[in-house]
This record gives C-alpha cells, sequence and structure tokens, in this order.
C-alpha cells in the first residue's frame, strides 16, 4: 500500500501535467505533429514565392501577365475553391455529430470541387503552353508554372487523400483514428485555400496591374 | 453516440480544433467579400491610382489569410497548448524573411548589376 500511494500519486500528477499541457486540445500528437508539417510546407511555399517575386518581371522577351491571364478563370477557381473549403467544414461537422453518410456526402462534394479546380487549372496550363507561354519560355513563367503547378500538385494529393478517406470511412466508420485523419486531411484542405490567396493575389491580381 | 474515445479527442469540448457551423459561415462570408473586392477593384479599375488598387488588393489579402486561420484553421491561443499558434507566427516571420528579404537583394543586385552602371564607371575613369 506505502509503496502505491506514490506511484498512483505520480499517475495523477503525470496525467494533470499532461491536462495542461493540451489544455483546449487533442490528447494524441498527431494533430500537432501534422500542423508543424504543413508549417513547414508554408516555408516550401515561401521560397516558391519569393523565387516567383524575383523573376517576375524577367519576361525575356515573352508574353508578360497581361498578356496571358484571363482573371475570369481565376475567378471561378478562387470561388471553387473557397466553396471546397466550406463544404469540408461541413463534413467536419457532420463528423462531430457522428453523422456518417453526411460526412461521406460532404467528402464527395469537396473532392468534386477539387477535381473541378484542377481540370480548369489543367485547361488554362494547356491553353498557355498552346499559345507558346512555356516554362521554357521566360524566367516569369518558369516561376509562375512552378508555384502555382506545385499548389495544384498539393490539391490533386488532397483530392486522392479524400478518395482514400471515403473508403476508410465508409469500411471502418467514424471511429477515432478516423477521425483523426479527417481533422489532420481538414488542416490540409484549407492550408491549401490559404495558399491559393497568396497566389491570386500576388500571381494573378498584382500580375495584371504591372 | 459518444464514446469514450470521443472525450479522448476532445477533452475540453468541440470548441477548440473544428469551430462551428456558425464559424464556418462567418469566415465564408467574410471570405467572399474579401475576394470579391481585389478581384472587382483589378477588372474594372474604378478611378483610383493604380498603387492605392496594389496596396489595397495586398491588405485585404492578408485580412483573409487571417480569416481562414481563425475560422477555417481554428488557430487560437489554447489550441494544443498554444503551440500552434506559436508555430503559426514564427512561420509568419520565416516567411516574411524568406520572401521580402529575397525581393529585397535581388531588387538591389539587379540594379546595381545594371551594364550601363559598370560602363560609365570605367568611362569616368578613362
Amino acid at each position: 500500500m506505502s509503496a502505491a500511494a506514490p506511484a498512483a500519486h505520480d499517475r495523477d500528477t503525470f496525467h494533470l501535467i499532461e491536462a495542461d499541457g493540451h489544455a483546449g486540445g487533442h490528447s494524441s500528437p498527431v494533430l500537432l505533429g501534422f500542423w508543424i508539417y504543413l508549417m513547414s510546407d508554408a516555408l516550401l511555399f515561401a521560397a516558391l514565392f519569393a523565387t516567383f517575386g524575383v523573376l517576375s518581371t524577367s519576361y525575356a522577351g515573352g508574353p508578360a501577365p497581361r498578356d496571358i491571364f484571363e482573371l475570369e478563370l481565376v475567378a471561378v477557381n478562387t470561388a471553387i475553391l473557397l466553396v471546397s473549403s466550406i463544404t469540408y467544414g461541413f463534413g467536419m461537422i457532420a463528423m462531430e455529430e457522428n453523422k456518417k453518410s453526411q460526412v461521406q456526402l460532404w467528402l464527395a462534394v469537396t473532392a468534386l470541387l477539387g477535381i473541378a479546380f484542377v481540370s480548369i487549372e489543367m485547361f488554362e496550363f494547356h491553353k498557355l503552353i498552346a499559345e507558346g507561354a512555356t516554362p521554357q519560355r521566360s524566367g516569369f513563367l518558369s516561376g509562375f508554372f512552378t508555384l502555382v503547378g506545385t499548389h495544384g500538385l498539393h490539391v490533386t494529393v488532397g483530392i486522392v487523400w479524400i478518395a482514400i478517406m471515403m473508403v476508410q470511412v465508409g469500411m471502418k466508420g467514424l471511429n477515432l483514428v478516423n477521425k483523426r485523419r479527417l481533422m489532420c486531411l481538414s488542416m490540409f484542405w484549407h492550408f491549401l485555400d490559404v495558399i491559393w490567396i497568396g497566389v491570386f493575389t500576388f500571381v494573378y491580381l498584382l500580375g495584371m496591374m504591372r | 453516440m459518444s464514446s469514450p474515445h470521443d472525450t479522448e479527442l476532445h477533452a475540453h469540448g468541440d470548441e477548440h480544433g473544428h469551430g462551428s457551423r456558425k464559424s464556418y459561415l462567418i469566415g465564408f462570408a467574410l471570405s467572399a467579400v474579401l475576394t470579391f473586392i481585389p478581384f472587382w477593384l483589378v477588372m474594372t479599375r474604378p478611378g483610383i491610382s493604380a498603387t492605392a488598387i496594389v496596396l489595397t488588393v495586398i491588405v485585404l489579402a492578408v485580412v483573409q489569410v487571417l480569416v481562414h486561420t481563425i475560422c477555417f484553421l481554428h488557430v487560437n491561443t489554447s489550441g494544443e497548448g498554444g503551440w500552434t499558434l506559436l508555430a503559426y507566427v514564427f512561420t509568419g516571420v520565416l516567411l516574411l524573411i524568406t520572401i521580402a528579404g529575397s525581393l529585397w537583394i535581388m531588387y538591389h543586385l539587379n540594379t546595381n548589376m545594371m551594364p550601363g552602371m559598370g560602363a560609365s564607371e570605367v568611362g569616368s575613369n578613362l
């Protein structure tokens, strides 16, 4: 008894510290770890934004933003990505309420919006390349394709992840592990929308102002 | 239908880390406005100077990033004991240093390496 008492005390203390350390959060370290990954991904994009910024007026006699960008297309894509953010948000609320079929529905809607976004971006890239505005044409276009392409690649990975989560939720339901994965995917998806704010502002809108 | 696991995942209620329907809708409404204004400014070019448009567009983008961070990513002072916010702020500082620093250095490098400049110095020496 005398030996068990301090042990129990230690365990309680440990839990108290744990509870304080994660006040208002989650006992799993995965979410914080995934957040740190997103922050390092943001640094990757910072490097790409910096590269694009440095090269943004290096046209090498080739087309300038004003000659090749179609803001209507970018506006549509921005709207699609913004709506997909809130549809995923509704999916998270459905997850909170343990409504499996609703989660599946919102995931499907989000994935379709993501596919629409990537398709429009591919259409834009295809059009640019057909016009001769290839990545090899100028420093500006190299920076443009690298930055916007990397974002598009992230969205594509997000769509694949959504598809995987739909299968997972379908097979195993909304268990603890799947909920945690859905929360990581939520951060990933919203993070991509934040990056897109930087893209449409600094690449497209300010590009058209030059 | 709340299992013990759920309490493990959300030890302190739903508000942290997910947000409510209301926070998503507020975030969406704000983002829609903050997206519409810059696109409208650049596409229609109402009678204000280009500099004013550029500055407005940049400020609105920063505000929209903050709206997304709070309403969609649910970053707050208490999440994960403040570590998410700390990491976020730290990343923001690194982002600024990387982007602003690169632009600053490369701008001056470009300006100072202009062919004309070296030639004129050579000319004045002769």
